[in-house]
């Protein structure tokens, strides 16, 4: 069966084995890639991240349902890490996506971290491209809630929403891991608890102090209504979700599409394809030319940089020297 | 350079609601290298197929203890067949003796009892998917 031409016809079977030919780098995979490459850039992606425990699986498909709803496809990519000692992984998200069975209009694959958190951004990007071409109109991806993996694979994703919870410690760990900066709209799910309301508040405190910026505090009446400013900044909404009930979940579908019109409106998404594009080559050339470089050495080599590191007879930089010097 | 990884689909179709031999045979895959998709109870044949078809596993294990095994296996496999799946089929949990041959003889090409090491089943999903 001509995959390609299966894949672009709607063909699921097609759909699925090309995204495991393009996981696996299989030696097809980046002949399949540059066949699909003008067939993509239609669909809006949707990043979805946070803390393990807020409740990100069971609102990606409440989300996905409420696309349906106005007649979007979707495409869901939920991600789960990979056991660095065993290479294996537990992939358990469709568990709580049993509502979106049998719905042609929709596809989940799941998806673990395998290499390189640099690697993990690449496969990503590429499964994106891969349902993109298939032609789903809303992709979701749901990544595991670490630092700087949600940072990188929001540079795959159009909108970026960053799900809290209550009760969580969240407040503080979303100022850790810097996620408030990567959000363009803020879920915060499980909002039927007591200290939802304790969780909005922080995060509209975060907003306030990062907002307020070298101007000084705002002066206006009240706090800055979300959405444009009139600067043509983007001031994320905070959206209080209840996934489990469906409630709030309509409210954020609609800020999504709020926030995908004010990128075409803004010009944004101009730029933010421009940095996709970006990140996506520096991605690529990353694995590439650290590949090309290991395929050159003797396999003894690198192990014996490695122990000559540990054992404080070379330091890291001068190694790295030395593969550079006679690769 | 290929990243090739066995997937494995891990499912409890019926009505019977005990998981513990399913997490735990999901949990030794996972510890021996494997990618395993857990879709957790209650899953009805269509589910279990269209997760299979969407996951493109290379093997599809069935965990039942509700005895309606009869029903749901070759329904399972009916299912995958008719859109164009070849992965094998397994199915663990409470099945009598009697049935074994029945059910391997609707395409079932493994049946592991509450016995079964889970290094046993390991080395057979190996085995079959290599084929």
């Amino acid at each position: 069966m001509d995959l390609i031409a299966d894949l672009l016809a709607g063909n699921r079977r097609a759909l699925a084995r090309a995204i495991s030919r393009v996981e696996d780098r299989a030696d097809d995979a980046r002949g399949l890639l540059a066949a699909l490459h003008g067939h993509t850039g239609r669909a809006h992606v949707i990043g979805l991240t946070g803390a393990p425990g807020t409740g990100k699986s069971t609102l990606v498909s409440a989300l996905a349902r409420a696309y349906r709803a106005t007649g979007r496809t979707v495409g869901v990519v939920a991600v789960d890490p990979t056991s660095p000692f065993s290479g294996g992984a537990l992939l358990g998200d469709r568990v709580r996506m049993r509502d979106l069975a049998g719905d042609p209009g929709i596809f989940i694959r799941s998806m673990a971290t395998r290499g390189s958190l640099g690697g993990l951004a690449r496969a990503t990007a590429d499964v994106i491209a891969v349902l993109d071409a298939a032609g789903f109109d809303r992709i979701l991806v749901e990544t595991v809630g670490v630092g700087q993996a949600e940072v990188d694979i929001a540079s795959a994703a159009h909108t970026t929403i960053v799900v809290e919870a209550p009760g969580l410690g969240d407040e503080v760990q979303a100022i850790k891991a810097g996620v408030l900066e990567i959000a363009d709209v803020f879920a915060v799910n499980k909002a039927d608890r007591a200290d939802a309301d304790r969780t909005v508040m922080a995060l509209q405190m975060m907003q306030g102090l990062a907002s307020a910026g070298h101007h000084g505090p705002q002066p206006g009446p009240g706090p800055a209504q979300p959405g444009p400013q009139a600067d043509g900044a983007w001031l994320p909404p905070i959206v209080k979700t209840i996934a489990t009930e469906g409630r709030g979940v309509e409210a954020l579908r609609d800020w999504v599409e709020q926030h995908a019109r004010y990128l075409r409106d803004s010009g944004q998404l101009a730029r933010r394809e421009q940095a996709r594009a970006a990140a996506a080559l520096d991605h690529i050339l990353r694995d590439r030319l650290l590949a090309d470089l290991l395929a050159r050495q003797p396999a003894e080599r690198l192990p014996a940089l490695v122990a000559a590191i540990a054992g404080r007879a070379l330091d890291p930089y001068a190694a790295a020297d030395a593969l550079l010097a006679d690769s | 350079m290929t990243d090739r990884k066995i997937r494995v689909l891990i499912a409890k179709p019926g009505l019977d609601g005990h998981d513990r031999g399913a997490k735990v045979v999901a949990r030794a895959l996972r510890d021996a290298g494997m990618e395993v998709i857990y879709t957790g109870i209650r899953q009805t044949p269509e589910m279990i197929a269209e997760a299979a078809l969407q996951e493109d596993v290379d093997i599809v294990g069935l965990s039942i203890l509700s005895g309606a095994h009869m029903a749901l296996c070759p329904r399972v496999i009916e299912l995958l067949r008719e859109q164009g799946l070849d992965a094998p089929v397994i199915v663990g949990g409470i099945i009598p003796a009697d049935d074994i041959a029945a059910l391997k003889q609707a395409g079932v090409t493994g049946v592991f009892g509450p016995g079964a090491s889970t290094h046993d089943i390991i080395e057979f999903i190996r085995t079959q998917v290599q084929e």
